[in-house]
């Protein structure tokens, strides 16, 4: 069996063309990964640049509204750029640096993870450029001039449905032309080796903080963790630490789209089927003959067709459980937090808030959720203020 | 001897790509037994992938319009059962690990077997990952060849002891398309690739003249051509297979 395997998913299936590329990347991911000095670097930009610790907060008027568990919110969206994307995108670009890259690539869906590295770069020095669907840039078009301020170059992708899986294609291509001097910042734990175990440990900050933040407030471990799912690096970084801890749920929240019975949705787990693309075994929106969905969210950010190698294994072991979402839900609780805690969601994130507050009412008052807020909303309102019929400009 | 080393037998081979059901699988059809006739050694059938990794917009768009000419898995299969009465040209399907997998690996393979397929060629299934087809291709007799790379180096070793039919080399950095110039140092992969194997080895990626074809064979042997054909297939559309058979002949010249 090839390496970075989850049970049957993960691997490397990757063209020949970057093959020692990544080989590169495993030997200094496992070279730096405990390093005293690279680790106090990283921590020292996630504590005094990107503002880490994230706080976690006792969502008390929420928690009295739903009228069951006690709900704390890990406010990832106070992260510098407003997302959990930098904790990874700061991991890897110091790793580009140690391994004497001087150029990045990265896809975005939402444009969170385009941010956080042409973030990064600009504070390391690094040149960047981001691909990011057509349909993206019109949809997130306030990520897209945040890039470019930042110094990044932004590629609209026009090739497939000009959405994610489209931007994570054509910067794989980009890196198969040019990788000596470049380094391709993937943004979630998936695509091939050594990606879903990198990431994963850079996002699992968040769950590592939210157990020792619990202890101090509850002195005891929650009872449900709650994270959106596209590719899955916040719900794995939000899951990790308690993956050990069985009497933890752990429910990763996919985008149903219009409906799992429809069309347009990117739930993957609930309507995809093992395959193997992007570098990854794992589940993928496909159809018969194994030509990959052109699957649809509100959510660029979730708007994904497969599932990171992990999160798959999961949800094969019966570990982590796996809910649909849709777009009128998600909405509902863009909204609901917003008014009920002064709290903007991502959109992305509001996938999770809706689960909750479905699952808040059915448990015990003594009990304890923990949202994963992953991203805020601001780059959403003009998208959810068209989905409500009203045209404003940003 | 395998069919595909029946290719190499006679000199500098010329290997000719086509996206199945570009812009029909009639069209396909026809092309085979044209591009056989016409001086190709060895076909290469491309059977269209929604999200094509490894290749660049001319092959991309190629796979689109098939796509949503609507060509499937079964439907190439039934097109090759046919043409495979008509001509003994070697083919092989090349795709990715996707469309395979889906299908479950054993029924296509054994199928690609059984209509006369001769091998298999998967860019994004490198070295490491051969275990999730190869036996399956030994089982039933179809070659799963194995492409190097330039950024290959020490690899190159390693992925020739255990090649079959033949190597692909891929000339250059990127994905598929023309090029004005390919800069590797094509001889040197070959040597090495000799060095551990006595098997062909044949250069692909970014050649579209003759003049490349001829320089590339020269130092491997043989020539393979995609974007520059499915580029005419895109311009001619129902009309494109004597214009096919026209750069196939030209080809096939300068190689030899």
């Amino acid at each position: 069996m090839s390496k970075g395997r989850f049970g049957i998913h993960g691997g490397q299936y990757m063209p020949e063309t970057l093959m020692n590329a990544v080989i590169e990347l495993e030997d200094a991911y496992l070279r730096f990964k405990d390093d005293p000095e690279f680790n106090a670097e990283l921590t020292r930009l996630l504590n005094e640049y990107a503002g880490r610790p994230s706080l976690l907060y006792y969502a008390e008027k929420m928690t009295r509204d739903l009228g069951g568990a006690k709900i704390y919110l890990k406010r990832e969206d106070l992260n510098h750029t407003g997302s959990h994307k930098i904790n990874n995108v700061l991991g890897q670009a110091l790793l580009a640096k140690r391994m004497g890259k001087t150029r990045v690539i990265a896809e975005t869906g939402a444009g969170q993870h385009g941010v956080a590295t042409a973030t990064a770069s600009a504070l390391l020095g690094l040149e960047c450029e981001v691909f990011m669907g057509r349909e993206d840039t019109v949809r997130q078009a306030l990520n897209v001039y945040r890039m470019r301020l930042l110094g990044a170059v932004v590629h609209p992708v026009d090739s497939g449905a000009g959405t994610l899986k489209d931007a994570v294609s054509e910067t794989m291509r980009e890196w198969t032309s040019r990788m000596n001097d470049t380094h391709y910042i993937l943004g979630s734990v998936m695509g091939p080796h050594p990606f879903p175990i990198m990431v994963r440990d850079f996002q699992a900050v968040i769950s590592k903080e939210i157990k020792a933040q619990l202890l101090e407030k509850e002195g005891r471990l929650p009872d449900a963790v709650l994270a959106c799912v596209g590719g899955g690096s916040n719900a794995m970084g939000a899951f990790y630490n308690f993956i050990e801890d069985k009497s933890v749920r752990l429910i990763g929240c996919e985008a149903a789209g219009r409906g799992i019975d429809t069309p347009e949705t990117a739930a993957t787990i609930a309507t995809g089927r093992l395959g193997i693309f992007h570098g990854m075994k794992s589940y993928f929106c496909q159809d018969e003959y194994g030509q990959i969905a052109p699957v649809y969210s509100i959510s660029a950010g979730l708007d994904y067709p497969g599932i990171g190698p992990e999160h798959a294994y999961l949800h094969d072991i019966g570990r982590a459980e796996y809910v649909a979402v849709t777009d009128d839900e998600a909405v509902c609780a863009f909204e609901y937090l917003s008014r009920m805690e002064g709290i903007i969601p991502a959109i992305e994130s509001a996938h999770a808030v809706a689960y909750a507050q479905k699952l808040a009412p059915t448990m015990r008052k003594d009990q304890i959720i923990v949202i994963n807020i992953s991203g805020r909303g601001d780059k959403d309102c003009a998208a959810i203020a068209r989905y409500r019929g009203e045209d404003i400009h940003e | 001897m395998s069919n595909i080393a029946k290719a190499f037998a006679s000199g500098k081979a010329f290997i000719p790509f086509v996206t199945c059901g570009d812009p029909s699988l009639a069209v396909t059809e026809r092309l085979i037994c044209a591009m056989a006739d016409a001086g190709a050694d060895l076909i290469e059938l491309g059977i269209p992938f929604s999200d094509p990794t490894a290749e660049g917009p001319v092959i991309q768009a190629g796979s689109e319009r098939a796509l949503a000419n609507g060509a499937t898995t079964n439907k190439i299969f039934e097109m090759v059962r046919r043409v495979r009465a008509k001509t003994d040209i070697p083919m092989v399907f090349m795709t990715y690990a996707n469309v395979i997998f889906s299908y479950g690996a054993e029924r296509f393979i054994r199928t690609s077997a059984e209509i006369g397929m001769d091998g298999l060629i998967l860019p994004d299934l490198p070295f490491e990952e051969k275990g999730e087809f190869g036996p399956l291709c030994k089982q039933y007799g179809l070659d799963l060849v194995s492409l190097i790379a330039p950024t290959s180096k020490d690899r190159i070793r390693t992925i020739a002891r255990e090649a079959e039919g033949f190597v692909y080399c891929v000339s250059s950095l990127g994905v598929t398309g023309i090029r004005t110039n390919i800069t590797t140092d094509i001889a040197a992969m070959v040597r090495l690739v000799k060095s551990e194997k006595d098997i062909p080895c044949a250069v692909g990626f970014g050649i579209s003249t003759p003049a490349q074809a001829a320089k590339m064979s020269a130092q491997s042997d043989g020539a393979i051509v995609g974007s520059a054909i499915v580029k005419l297939c895109a311009q001619y559309g129902e009309d494109c297979v004597p214009h096919v058979a026209e750069y196939v002949k030209g080809m096939k010249a300068a190689v030899s």
